[in-house]
């Protein structure tokens, strides 16, 4: 074989010209240099993660402990981490496509190229890589405790999950060191993302890193449909099962059945792009409508799927700080349910605009505007549960109040966009966008901050600091209405969305006051690291190791902070909706049982990184034509999923006497520990062991 | 939350102890699995049904001129029959009849369903060769999306019988393996299900 | 666990083999020897294919309304009822959007 063959077969269609350094070096404009920063602040990264866990020793502890774990604590915590990762770069990009416009009259520093992949990045990692992890993530570790459950009823496959996602993020992130990432937007619509438009690599990265992901979302939710269907604690009846559960569990169903759409449409776009299929191009019979279709029957409930979780962390911190019962639980219940199984009628008020006829749109225009009741509903039963509570002003309470105000605003402007004459007038401005941020940045990340913040003792052992947490709280809040706000009106003054500059300067000052909320958020940011690192640092006087620092009303609460590996000395015997406040209320809790016994759990496996490693690998091999590596890294999957069957022993026994002197440990300290108040939540005597309070309780119930 | 008699009928029955209650958890995970895929094999039936239209065919090959519907009978016919047979090892291992008899069938099952899928290949050629190929048109497309993808589960099926048979040679009627034969049973006889979608609307619907 | 038992359950099996061969004999024949009008065809075809989607549910995956099977049969119920819902739309949309382009 000649050299040039050789290298075309080992490497495909990777060259030297791949590298963004190079057009970085010979034309050194301003864009290409953001190009290559972003490139080098992921080598930065990746070199000070590797340099900063050698420091550590860690290698071993972290291979063991963690990436080998079926420990759905871990796994939790391991999709947290890297949702937070990627929410860095998607809040810079946001950032960086701020300022290009705040400075985009007649030009800016950005190419319009540059900008629509800084869109398309920041939008598919928003979506897929930030509010999706952090959403299996808190799921994955809050849910079976709070159904007083051992491990998810697949363990493994949990652990495959999270591998599928990483591969999806990792490629996502390679992408700014080779080949560039596709420039068709968080949908990726053909005929842009077409292989006659666009022949790239770009298309291909948004294919592989999102159909992989999404298979890894569609095992999540079969995990917890499985898991909260089949592993709840004796006595823990549906309608006994803490809202957060129970949001949990109706995303998992919209995850089971809103995926699959995903995966044709990526698949379908693929085998176009590969193996010269019609489906959605422009000659010979393909139908680019129907990619559009496909991609939000997804899309649609795909959003509902990231809000509801968010409904349910705020049900469970609302009830929590304001010292009650939630009110209205079956009706949050009924709400939620509503939600998830209108959420896949509405679909099409994503493209009133396609030419469909007027009837076509009315009638997805009213199922669209029917979804606003049954949240109506949940926003007064949470107001009502604050009604005349034992609140304290924490930073989750902080964080739904901001939600209660912006959510409704951003919800209002939805019906307004499920009109579809309104929507003909201001589909694909700037109105859209603010929507959609208005919705998911009060919804789904003020929710999940806010649990965050709510759980992360329960975690770790201590609680994060309450000064940084208010900040942080304050400066996303107004840095969210300083950055949205005037795109509403800009939206109504005619600016496209997606544009990286404009002529009329009429933008201008509108524009100059977003990219100041933007720099509110950037801080918001870097307040939320400072917090953490804070945290970490004064951890010994925020430590709450008795497990209770909120006097919680759930299970999850029940046990010591972190839990153990196996979550429960014995399974509790659930009595009430509430149980742990009813425990604490009769004097149920913190008994020791009768007697310990063994309990059996998942053994640790590598097949999770196995796949996640031979995945990113087919990802770029896929990505880059090099097909000797797509059919090894095919084959190497394949082969240790086999190989995995034949494995028979997969659990470990651990000991009764073992469990029962880490249980009595854990009693004795309660019993030692005094009691606080809730006045006293906040201070470093919070050991988490909360005093009853009774007189408030009840006066609240009455 | 332990039933123990949550799925009679194509389950073990309580007398199979441990891998009765096992399978109670994992037969719903599967079922839940199998109707996410249902959505999947609905969407690309949607598809070709839009595609079904002159705007779609794009002047190529239509079903009259692809398809032969006498080897489409008589892959219904050895389908159905596969299921019949699967279900025969199901019941030997239900009553332990020992492994002879739920080798036997399952041997039957494996060897029909390779008879499938060497007729269809045998089309598929056919079809390649008369230029019904995918990148004709939007039509051909959502055919050579639509009925190789089941191809391909059904041979994704036999792979799995033959994993089924040695490791009922190694291990034994374990738990884990008759669990697996559990699902196995409902991955196969949920492929007869999407079969009856195939021969009803891609071929005789579009014939008719 | 008896031999009638067994018997029994083999004759189950025997039955769901008998109608689903009925319910694919009928529509294929129809095809082929037809001549009823497309309207009547189409929904023969569609009748006997969810006819048998149903024995095929019933005596081969042991789906019935039995009590302790309700879980499984809701999840069905449920799946289909998205898949109407997905699919029927995707037909009507895209239909509806390739009618006004011709
Ligand atoms: C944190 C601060 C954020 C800022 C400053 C920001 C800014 C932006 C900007 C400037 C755009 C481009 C608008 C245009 O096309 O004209 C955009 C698009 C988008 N953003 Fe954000 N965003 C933020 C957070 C988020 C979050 C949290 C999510 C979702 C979880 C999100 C999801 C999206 C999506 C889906 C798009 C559309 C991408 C596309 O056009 O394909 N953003 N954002
Ligand atoms: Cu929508």
């Amino acid at each position: 074989m000649i050299p040039d063959q050789l290298t075309h077969w080992l490497l495909g269609r990777f060259g030297v010209s791949s590298l963004p350094i190079l057009p970085a070096i010979e034309n050194p404009t301003t864009s290409e240099l953001v190009a290559a920063g972003a490139a080098l602040a992921v080598i930065l990264g990746a070199i000070g993660g590797i340099a900063f866990i050698t420091w550590l020793g860690a290698w071993r502890t972290l291979w063991r402990d963690w990436l080998t774990s079926t420990d759905h604590k871990r796994i939790g915590i391991m999709y947290v981490v890297l949702a937070l990762v990627m929410m860095a770069r998607g809040v810079l990009e946001g950032a960086v496509m701020r300022t290009q416009q705040a400075f985009g009259l007649n030009g800016g520093f950005l190419t319009p190229e540059h900008f629509s992949e800084l869109f398309s990045t920041h939008g598919t990692i928003m979506i897929f890589f930030v509010a999706m992890p952090l959403i299996i993530g808190l799921a994955n570790y809050i849910v079976p405790l709070q159904i007083g459950a051992r491990d998810m009823s697949f363990p493994v496959m949990n652990q495959i999950s999270l591998g599928l996602t990483a591969t999806g993020a990792a490629l996502v992130m390679i992408s700014l060191l080779l080949g560039k990432f596709s420039t068709g937007g968080w949908t990726a619509y053909p005929p842009y993302t077409g292989y006659d438009f666009n022949p790239g690599p770009g298309p291909d990265y948004w294919i592989w890193s999102v159909a992989l992901a999404g298979l890894g979302t569609t095992m999540s939710g079969i995990n917890f449909a499985v898991t909260i269907f089949k592993e709840r604690a004796p006595g823990m009846t549906l309608f006994r099962m803490p809202l957060f559960t129970w949001t949990v569990l109706c995303a998992a169903i919209i995850m089971v059945f809103a995926l699959p759409p995903l995966t044709v449409a990526t698949l379908m776009l693929a085998a176009d792009r590969y193996l010269d299929f019609h489906f959605f191009t422009n000659d010979l019979g393909g139908n680019m409508m129907n990619y559009v279709n496909l991609f939000w029957l997804f899309g649609h409930p795909e959003v509902y799927l990231l809000v509801i979780p968010a409904y349910g962390v705020f049900s469970e911190s609302i009830a929590t700080f304001s010292g009650k019962r939630l009110y209205g639980y079956a009706s949050l219940v009924y709400a939620t349910m509503a939600i998830a199984v209108l959420s896949f009628t509405v679909w099409l008020h994503h493209f009133f605009t396609m030419g469909q006829s007027a009837n076509v749109n009315i009638v997805f225009g009213i199922a669209s505007m029917c979804i606003a009741v049954p949240t109506g509903v949940k926003i007064y039963d949470w107001m009502a549960t604050i009604f005349r509570g034992r609140i304290r002003m924490t930073v989750p309470m902080i964080y739904a109040l901001g939600f209660f105000y912006l959510f409704v605003i951003g919800g209002l402007t939805g019906v307004m966009l499920a009109n579809p004459t309104i929507s003909y007038q201001v589909h694909n401005t700037l109105f859209l966008v603010a929507h959609f941020h208005n919705v998911i940045i009060p919804g789904v990340v003020f929710g999940l901050l806010s649990g965050y913040h709510y759980w992360f003792p329960k975690a770790f052992g201590f609680r994060l600091h309450e000064g940084w947490g208010r900040l942080t709280a304050l400066l996303w809040i107004f840095g969210f209405s300083f950055t949205f706000f005037p795109l509403y009106a800009l939206g109504f003054m005619g600016m496209p969305r997606r544009s990286a500059s404009y002529t009329d300067p009429a933008f201008e000052p509108l524009m100059l006051v977003a990219f100041f909320g933007a720099a509110l958020i950037v801080s918001a940011l870097g307040s939320i690291v400072i917090q953490l690192w804070v945290s970490v640092r004064e951890r010994e006087s925020l430590a709450v190791p008795l497990g209770d620092p909120w006097n919680g009303r759930t299970l999850e609460w029940a046990t010591s902070s972190p839990p153990p590996h196996y979550n429960f000395a014995v399974l509790p015997q659930v009595e009430d909706r509430d149980d742990f406040a009813d425990a604490k209320a009769k004097g149920r809790a913190y008994m020791e049982p009768d007697a310990y016994e063994d309990i059996v759990m998942p053994n640790n496996t590598s097949l999770g990184m196995i796949i996640c490693v031979s995945s990113t690998l087919l990802g770029l091999a896929l990505v880059f034509y090099i097909w000797w590596l797509a059919i090894l890294a095919t084959g190497v999957i394949a082969v240790a999923f086999i190989a995995r069957t034949f494995v028979l022993s997969t659990t470990h026994v651990i000991p009764a006497d073992v469990i029962a002197a880490e249980h009595r440990a854990w009693l004795a300290g309660v019993h030692a520990a005094g009691p606080i108040t809730r006045d006293a939540e906040t201070r470093s005597a919070n050991h988490g062991l909360a005093s009853l309070e009774l007189p408030t309780l009840a006066g609240a119930e009455r | 939350m332990k039933h123990p008699t949550l799925h009679p009928g194509l389950n073990l029955g309580p007398h199979h102890g441990e891998a009765h209650e096992d399978a109670e958890t994992l037969a719903f995970g599967f079922w839940v699995f199998l109707m996410s895929d249902l959505i999947i094999f609905g969407l690309m039936f949607a598809t070709y049904v839009t595609m079904a239209n002159p705007m779609g065919l794009a002047g190529g090959p239509g079903p009259k001129d692809a398809y032969d519907l006498t080897s489409v009978f008589v892959q219904t016919m050895i389908l159905l029959a596969s299921s019949l047979t699967f279900g025969m090892a199901s019941l030997a291992m239900r009553f332990e009849r020992g492994r002879g008899p739920i080798t036997f069938w399952l041997s039957v099952t494996l060897l029909l369903g390779l008879a499938f899928l060497s007729l269809e290949v045998r089309d598929f050629a056919h079809m390649i060769e008369i230029g019904a190929v995918p990148s004709r048109s939007g039509f051909l497309s959502a055919f050579w999306g639509l009925v190789p993808l089941h191809a391909l589960h059904v041979a994704a099926g036999c792979l799995w019988i033959m994993i089924m048979m040695i490791q009922m040679r190694t291990f034994g009627m374990v738990p884990l393996v008759k669990t697996r034969i559990l699902r196995l049973g409902l991955f196969w006889h949920f492929l007869d299900l999407i079969w009856i979608g195939i021969f009803t609307i891609v071929y005789l619907g579009a014939l008719a | 666990m008896s031999e009638l038992n067994y018997q029994h359950e083999v004759r189950g099996y025997l039955t769901g083999f008998g109608l689903a061969l009925l319910l694919t004999l009928v529509p294929f024949a129809l095809t082929v020897w037809g001549g009823f009008g497309s309207v009547t065809t189409f929904v023969v075809l569609g009748g006997c294919a969810l006819a048998q989607f149903v024995v095929q549910l019933r005596f081969f995956l042991h789906i019935d309304l039995r009590r302790q099977k309700r879980e499984d049969l809701q999840l069905i119920l449920f799946s289909i009822l998205l898949l109407v819902i997905m699919a029927g739309g995707t037909i009507w949309i895209v239909g509806n959007l390739g009618m006004r382009m011709m």
